[in-house]
């Protein structure tokens, strides 16, 4: 039977792919604008029907471990927050990157720094891609635009979590976490059975078996010059996911003679704005990273000497423009527009800043 | 068709959920829809504000700065959305909540005096569905049929005994907005 369109929330979408994606456990703390994940898991009560457990933690701190824990034991795992959590979040991040263990981690971003306000902010770019907690790793980084895709990007964040051993992060924000949308969920999978979770993850703390050594899951290793060789290996894999999992979208780039990059909320605001200014005669296209880490370099680095210039617009001060201007080297103008503190840019105004900024006359 | 809204009025007044049964409405009629609170701390008794976006093609931005249709439904909401309704748009407003005159020309302006109503309904719950009803006399966007669908969608089933009665407040508006409209054409 063809499943049925529903109309929910973001946050709501993110809950309900999760149990049928076969998700073992889900364990948060919350926080506005995402404590409907928690909220519609609760209600839903997974643990009768798919086993799935879902867990209120005492803090942030301790939901990060607990995901640590499961993943450690090969399960799909996840957590979810918002910016003030998920910088709670970080140590335990990191050691999961320096353990290779798979997880998903949902940021529904509100505005910072600091407790700040609860409104929608892309604030958290830097804090996502560039590290967040301490040493050289990296988050595989997904940015969905639309309900559907906070829905999809559930299975595809798990996936690419345990195609790589390494944390994956849906970086969202209060306009798709808050917003209702029409929404496909994803077919009901059963969860794994211990004997496939061993099957897919050898490297799993499941209990050591006669035909195999200890299996150890640590981010320690006190031997710098082997803590150098985990590190090369972390190198060589990020290399691969970089190669191999870019994603995103162009959107009337064919003829654009200025591209806007936006990601997320920002780049549904700018589809408007696209449409606005081409009802004036300007040529403007968009590309929308949906991975951030890894980032379409090449791509952008390719429109660099098709385009006059191109404008970021983020819900922030202007950090993923630094990636686009190292991306084009120089070649072109890259400018950036943005609001800050939950502000949410409207599509005339985002026009305007691109006539202003890129001297449209 | 594309019918970008905004509907404001106090916290508490029913106006998220009112956007609510309309975009579940516009999705019974197969269309895309949108539904974007100010989920900030006005739903606790400030002024709370929802944009519903309908339309026959996917949805671009949900977040917008003009509105094909504003309802409004206390003073602040009147000060804040007026100037933003597109020049030949519609403006729908409580008559209770409001203490000034519109001062837009260039706009369709109605009445629909629901807070009278629902009181002589005996029922200020149902406030929300008198205004509905007015737009959709005014705007017919989505079928009665389709509202009372979407409307059983978005109620937990714990409360469709309640169905009838917000059927009467829809219909109720209807006629409200059916009388003002008589009266404009029928000089006195």
């Amino acid at each position: 039977m063809a499943e049925a369109i529903s109309l929910m929330k973001g946050n709501d979408a993110i809950a309900h792919a999760a149990i049928r994606y076969g998700v073992d456990g889900y364990f948060g703390y919350p926080i506005t604008p995402q404590s409907e994940v928690i909220e519609v898991l609760m209600e839903a009560a997974p643990w009768k029907t798919t086993g799935m457990v879902v867990l209120q933690a005492e803090s942030e701190v301790s939901a990060i471990n607990m995901v640590y824990g499961g993943a450690a034991c090969g399960k799909y795992v996840m957590t979810s927050s918002s910016s003030p959590g998920i910088s709670l979040k970080q140590e335990g991040i990191s050691y999961m990157a320096g353990a290779e263990l798979p997880c998903l981690i949902v940021n529904v971003q509100r505005g910072g720094p600091g407790l700040g306000t609860i409104q929608p902010s892309q604030a958290d770019y830097f804090q996502t891609v560039k590290g967040g907690g301490h040493g050289d790793y990296k988050l595989i980084t997904l940015a969905p635009n639309s309900v559907q895709e906070m829905a999809d990007f559930v299975a595809l964040g798990f996936d690419l979590a345990f195609k790589y051993r390494n944390p994956a992060m849906i970086l969202t924000d209060g306009v798709i976490g808050q917003m209702m949308e029409k929404v496909k969920l994803p077919e009901y999978r059963r969860r794994r059975t211990e004997g496939e979770i061993r099957e897919q993850c050898p490297w799993a703390t499941l209990g050591k078996t006669a035909d195999r050594g200890p299996n150890i899951i640590t981010s320690l290793e006190l031997g710098s010059a082997e803590m150098e060789e985990n590190n090369k290996r972390f190198q060589a894999k990020y290399r691969v996911i970089e190669e191999k999992e870019v994603r995103y979208e162009e959107i009337q780039c064919d003829d654009a003679e200025y591209l806007l990059v936006a990601f997320g909320s920002a780049a549904r605001i700018c589809l408007k704005t696209i449409q606005l200014a081409r009802e004036e005669g300007i040529k403007v296209g968009m590309v929308r990273p949906i991975t951030l880490w890894p980032f379409p370099t090449k791509l952008l680095h390719g429109y660099a000497d098709k385009v006059k210039g191109m404008l970021t617009v983020e819900l922030n001060a202007g950090q993923m423009v630094e990636d686009v201007r190292l991306a084009v080297n120089g070649k072109v103008p890259v400018e950036h527009y943005g609001r800050l503190g939950g502000i949410v840019p409207t599509p005339d105004e985002v026009l305007e800043a691109l006539k202003k900024k890129m001297d449209i006359k | 068709m594309l019918q970008e809204i905004v509907i404001s009025g106090f916290g508490g007044q029913g106006v998220l959920s009112m956007g609510k049964i309309l975009a579940y409405s516009g999705m019974m009629e197969d269309k895309e829809v949108s539904w974007f609170p100010a989920y900030g701390p006005e739903q606790r008794g400030g002024t709370a504000n929802v944009t519903v976006i309908i339309s026959d093609e996917p949805i671009s931005s949900p977040v917008l700065n003009q509105y094909d249709i504003a309802i409004v439904l206390n003073q602040p909401s009147l000060d804040k959305f007026e100037g933003r309704v597109k020049p030949g748009g519609i403006l729908i407003y409580d008559g209770y909540g409001i203490r000034r005159k519109v001062k837009r020309g260039d706009i369709n302006v109605y009445r629909v005096n629901a807070m009278d109503e629902s009181t002589k309904m005996d029922n200020a719950r149902v406030f929300n569905m008198i205004v509905l009803g007015g737009l959709l006399k005014i705007v017919p966007m989505v079928s009665l049929e389709n509202v009372m669908k979407g409307l059983k969608e978005s109620l937990p089933e714990r409360h469709h005994g309640l169905l009838p009665m917000n059927e009467k407040a829809i219909l109720r508006g209807m006629e409200i907005i059916e009388q003002e409209q008589k009266a404009k054409v029928t000089p006195a």
